[in-house]
């Protein structure tokens, strides 16, 4: 784990300076850190020469790239059609249960977020949730618990390494 | 008068891609107008949903002269209900790099990208893999054709294809005004040609077994096969290869559990078809077929007399809010619009008539949006509203 | 050469050159496609879909303003289609915003406002959704007001500040119905790095982007019977105030301005075209203590080039992002401070006035000077040198409360002892027209004879290319100046912040040797500023241009030092440029700020 500063000059280095190299930073960023600080995207436009305005405004258009803290593990709960139609809702309510946070929101520990998102593609086995970038489909509340208590167990064996 | 053409099942997209060395260093050996009269003579149309000519847009970029050229893979999938452009790429990704290595011979590129969406960054490491190899067969044979990935972030919008080139380049997914298209000024302002994946995997077919293969597939006007991503209320969820122009009444019967209200085609930009249509309704491209003749990427979301056609247009309506780019009037608000519109009907709070002014305004963002999201919100609409009108009402 | 082709648009058959707009094309045709956001000055967006038309053939209407025109096109501005589709996008529009005309700063001169007038949209039964939102209001910086509740989301803004600004103050952020156009983080305008040029007020259509204004204050002080009120006017507003009360662009008013100055009650009607000749005797004489210190003394410490320091918006570019050079800014104040600071002092003593009980008051074409005379280094009179700036809108809108028939009004002349002012003055409205001023003074200064081009006209430095250069050849100098003889005097000018870039960008590189460069942050210079008249575009900068040059010529007196009024300051109270109390009262500082 980087300083995010480094990371970011590691970044740029690895990509290229120039405005089309902004979304692999700011994805690389996101990656490591889980959400875009202030000071992150300060320090991308300072490296990249860009107004800051602009890094803020390119960074918000896309769902994935966070502005605000996240938890460790960011859970994407799809909510378009026919994960909606096969329970997504159950699913959602087994997540708040279990987690204590309702949509939008983090855990006092800092180790989960739930959000809901747009159709993951997996539509013939819904309902679908992503982990970070880890798909689980065909879902049930008892799968759920067992899928975010492996999350909480990898989380105290002091995992640091995740997907 | 009922269209009879039956549900057929093909089987090139998933069948071996082994040969693709094969593939490609014959195809390599061809001349660029070659290649041009194969895929023009297969009449492929672009499977992503707008249904482009690919012999003509391959052509079209050919013909411009310019040093620096680009083709894309549009693997930004995110239409709802469409999964079969994930499963092309984890099972026979070769086939897609080969389309595009071909495509960088006929138009002179030197560059290929794939712009995967953010949610199957899953599929990044194998991808990387395959991508590995295949760079180093191209340069064994001294072909200079270098493919890259590029991820996007979570933004349905950028499945458009100026959209998908603004993102390239660093910036918000906003569609740019068309003219010019992409064949003359696309990604960084050079001759772009932009294909779905399964439209790339078709041209590995049609370069594999020559255009007659592919085109003694399908109808007039919709020839070969295609993908379907079949969800919903079926027994049988899946993907599925048929050859185009089948009747939806064939389709049900397969697919449906007995109790098939509609189905929705294409996804939440594409048509829903009410029971008493399905005899009349064919899959395919604009033509001279009987009936009614529906494009699509290849969703198709069945529902039961169980599910409320209230709640799926609200769930298309919250799903177009959030995802348009936001830029254009029509678009923008038509859809808070339309959302807030129909939820106040269906509360009381306004009449009935006011699924009129609704529609006509859907009529307006067809005529007027700046990019096929805003244009497409009128089909769903229109096909629920029409249809089914005694479930938006209070 | 490009090829002709032909088009018919609503039956006129129309000859344009390929690759012509269709909007254009329609405009030689005498028929004008309503528009909102396109505008001259900028990029083409074609996301407000106002301007749509029908195309024979084409399922789709097009944008008028974004389609090239093909032979053979047919195009139809107003069929059925058209007409409703358009009346429905501008419903869609209203439904968007707070359409609470009669409270709202722009009632009156508002493109969304007309359009609902010209369509009559009687009827709007769409949803409203601006209580669904949770809009702000941005209040804190003392220049620009921004609602986005009436935001259209055009985004004439963020290319204005992006294409002639290069600054990038406001962004769009977000997607679908969240979009919106906003700062880094949402952060108050004052937060973050914006010039307060007030471009981006100039190109707004609507009410989302306004002046901070300051009439009722203006009003309490002028109705405040122990108050002296005193009001200068910069050289632009006289070019540009009457568009606001019935004149054309382009339109010289100087006399009438007074008069209604006057009449609305202000004590002393005084000119800053005065302090305008005096900055050019001060930062002249800065020059050439530069010149001398670089060629005589080989003083390594010294800054060149010298660049100008009277636009502040220009100043707080200078101070965000290159403050590693603030030292080549000239010290000398604006000619607006420096007139605040001698009204308190200068002025107050000849009249026996207690300073205490001066408002000090300015109209300006500009809104960055609302800006600098909030910064807190202008106290130096010991008391905040300008009270109010107003921009020429808002003197029009006290004109008009005041009931004023402007177009009748006799003309009036400026009142002593800071009224009197030269051609040279004026034309600092211009950009320039500092650069002019300043070397018609230094050179007559440095041989004695009136500088070598046809009336003083320096032709070189005028027009409206971004940056233009002009080297003066300095020969046969007085004695005093003889370590000038056989110098060329190498100067740069440049306006709109995104020029400014460029010279700065070449000094920075070393490629450039400029001596002196005189930068303007608005399109235009000050004719163009972010107070003047709405609407703006290249041909009515072109028409107040001709009219402050015009009145440059008109003028008995066209150099600084020539001004008597100029020369009765420096004999009675200042001495000489340069002197401590010139230092004290007529010189500042800069402050480096954030880059990002």
């Amino acid at each position: 784990m980087y300083p995010v500063s480094e990371l970011i000059k590691n970044l740029a280095d690895q990509h290229g300076r120039n405005r089309h190299n902004l979304l692999p930073i700011l994805q690389g960023v996101v990656e490591q850190e889980k959400y875009l600080s202030e000071y992150s995207m300060i320090e991308i436009a300072r490296e990249l020469d860009l107004p800051a305005s602009e890094v803020f405004g390119t960074a918000t258009f896309y769902s994935f790239l966070e502005y605000k803290k996240m938890g460790k593990y960011i859970i994407r709960v799809c909510k378009t059609i026919t994960c909606s139609m096969k329970g997504k809702n159950q699913i959602l309510l087994a997540i708040e249960d279990m987690l204590k946070i309702d949509v939008g929101e983090t855990t006092p520990d800092g180790v989960f977020s739930l959000l809901q998102t747009n159709c993951l593609g997996f539509c013939h086995k819904a309902p679908a949730m992503l982990v970070n970038n880890e798909v689980y489909t065909d879902l049930t509340p008892e799968k759920v618990h067992d899928i975010l208590n492996s999350y909480l167990k990898k989380q105290k064996e002091g995992g640091s390494h995740d997907n | 008068m009922t269209i009879s053409y039956q549900l057929k099942r093909a089987d090139f997209i998933f069948k071996n891609q082994n040969d693709w060395e094969e593939v490609l260093s014959k195809s390599l050996k061809r001349t660029p107008q070659d290649l041009i009269n194969e895929l023009i003579s297969s009449e492929l149309k672009g499977r992503g949903g707008a249904g482009f000519p690919t012999g003509l847009k391959w052509k079209l970029t050919s013909e411009i002269s310019e040093s620096t050229k680009y083709v894309i893979c549009n693997a930004d999938e995110g239409e709802p209900g469409t999964f079969k452009d994930r499963e092309i790429l984890s099972m026979v990704p070769f086939k897609v790099l080969t389309g595009m290595a071909v495509c960088g011979h006929v138009i002179g590129a030197k560059e290929g990208y794939i712009y995967l969406r953010g949610e199957y960054f899953f599929l990044l490491p194998e991808l990387n893999k395959v991508i590995r190899e295949f760079d180093y067969y191209c340069k064994e044979i001294n072909f200079d054709f270098t493919i890259r990935v590029f991820m996007g972030s979570g933004a349905y919008i950028c499945g458009e294809e100026t959209a998908l080139f603004e993102s390239m380049e660093g910036k918000r997914g906003e569609p740019r005004n068309k003219p010019p298209y992409p064949s003359n000024y696309g990604y960084m302002g050079k001759p772009t040609v932009i294909n779905n994946v399964e439209t790339l995997a078709h041209t590995y077919t049609i370069f594999k077994y020559g255009a007659k293969r592919f085109y003694d597939l399908g109808v007039q006007y919709s020839r070969g096969s295609k993908l379907f991503s079949v969800s919903g209320d079926t027994p049988k969820p899946g993907i599925y290869e048929l050859e185009l122009g089948m009747s939806l009444a064939d389709f049900v019967d397969e697919f449906g559990d007995g109790d098939t209200k509609a189905v929705q085609v294409g996804g939440a930009s594409g048509f829903l078809v009410p029971r008493k249509r399905f005899n009349e309704t064919a899959i395919g491209f604009q033509g001279k077929l009987v009936g009614i003749s529906l494009p699509t990427g290849g969703s198709m979301m069945l529902f039961n007399s169980s599910r409320s056609m209230f709640n799926v247009l609200d769930n298309y309506l919250e799903f177009f809010r959030e995802e348009s780019c936001g830029q254009c009037t029509p678009c923008r608000v038509g859809c808070q619009q339309l959302l807030k519109g129909i939820k106040a009907v269906k509360r009381g709070e306004k009449n009935t008539r006011y699924l009129d002014k609704l529609l006509r305004l859907t009529e307006t963002m067809k005529l007027t949006a700046k990019c096929g999201l805003g244009q497409s919100v009128a089909n769903s609409f229109s096909s629920i509203v029409e249809n089914f009108r005694e479930e938006m009402i209070y | 050469m490009t090829e002709k082709i032909k088009i018919t648009i609503n039956g006129i058959v129309v000859e344009v050159n390929e690759g012509t707009t269709i909007l254009d094309a329609a405009r030689s045709a005498g028929i004008i496609i309503p528009t909102l956001c396109y505008h001259k000055d900028l990029c083409i967006a074609g996301n407000c879909r106002v301007c749509v038309v029908e195309i024979a053939g084409q399922k789709r209407l097009a944008a008028a303003c974004a389609t090239p025109c093909e032979e053979e096109m047919e195009i139809f501005t107003n069929s059925l289609n058209v007409l409703h589709s358009r009346k429905e996008i501008i419903e869609l529009l209203l439904s968007e915003h707070n359409a609470d005309c009669t409270s709202c700063f722009k009632n009156g001169n508002c493109e969304l406002q007309k359009l609902a007038s010209d369509y009559k949209i009687l009827k709007q039964d769409f949803i409203r959704l601006v209580p669904f939102k949770k809009y702000s209001i941005d209040k804190y910086s003392p220049s620009i007001i921004k609602d986005d509740s009436k935001c259209i989301r055009c985004q004439r803004c963020v290319r204005t500040c992006a294409e002639l600004q290069g600054i990038n103050a406001l962004t769009v952020a977000y997607k679908g119905d969240q979009m919106k156009i906003t700062t880094f983080f949402e952060k108050p305008i004052n937060d973050v790095v914006c010039s307060t040029c007030g471009q981006c007020i100039n190109h707004c259509p609507t009410g989302a982007l306004v002046e901070r204004n300051y009439i009722e204050k203006v009003w309490d002080a002028i109705s405040d019977k122990t108050k002296h009120v005193v009001v200068q006017t910069a050289p632009a507003v006289r070019v540009g105030l009457g568009e606001e009360l019935g004149f054309g662009p382009g339109e010289r008013v100087t006399g009438k301005m007074v008069t209604a100055l006057k009449r609305l009650g202000f004590d002393a009607v005084m000119d800053t075209d005065f302090t305008a000749d005096l900055t050019i005797m001060e930062e002249g004489t800065e020059l050439l203590t530069r010149l001398k210190r670089a060629l005589v003394d080989h003083d390594p410490e010294v800054k060149l080039p010298m660049a100008t320091s009277c636009s502040p918006g220009w100043i707080k570019y200078m101070e965000h992002i290159f403050p590693e050079f603030i030292d080549h800014l000239s010290t000398c104040k604006s000619p607006q401070q420096m007139f605040g600071a001698l009204v308190k002092t200068y002025y107050a003593n000849a009249r026996n006035l207690d300073p205490e009980k001066i408002v000090s008051v300015s109209i300006m074409p500009c809104t960055a000077k609302k800006f600098e005379a909030s910064r807190p280094e202008m106290h130096s009179s010991g008391y905040r040198d300008v009270d109010y700036v107003l921009t020429t809108r808002e003197l029009a809108i006290m004109i008009k409360q005041a009931g004023i028939d402007f177009m009748k009004l006799e003309d009036s002349h400026f009142d002593r002892i800071m009224g009197e002012s030269t051609g040279a003055a004026v034309i600092f409205g211009a950009t320039g027209g500092v650069m002019e001023a300043a070397l018609r003074t230094v050179y007559e200064l440095v041989t004695g004879r009136d500088i070598p081009f046809k009336n003083l006209n320096i032709k070189p430095v005028r027009g409206i290319q971004g940056v233009r250069e002009a080297t003066i050849r300095i020969e046969n100098p007085l004695t005093e100046w003889a370590f000038l003889d056989g110098v060329e005097l190498k100067c740069a000018v440049a306006h709109g912040l995104v020029n400014a870039k460029k010279v700065m960008d070449s000094i920075k590189s070393g490629e450039s040797d400029y001596h002196f460069v005189e930068i303007m942050a608005c399109p235009g210079g000050c004719l163009g500023g972010g107070g003047q008249p709405i609407p703006t575009n290249p041909e009515i900068r072109r028409k107040r241009s001709e009219a402050i040059y015009a009145e440059d010529a008109g003028m008995p007196i066209r150099k600084s030092h020539q001004n008597p009024e100029i020369i009765k300051i420096y004999k009675d109270f200042l001495e000489n440029p340069l002197s401590e109390k010139s230092h004290h009262l007529l010189h500042t500082h800069y402050t480096p700020r954030e880059r990002f």
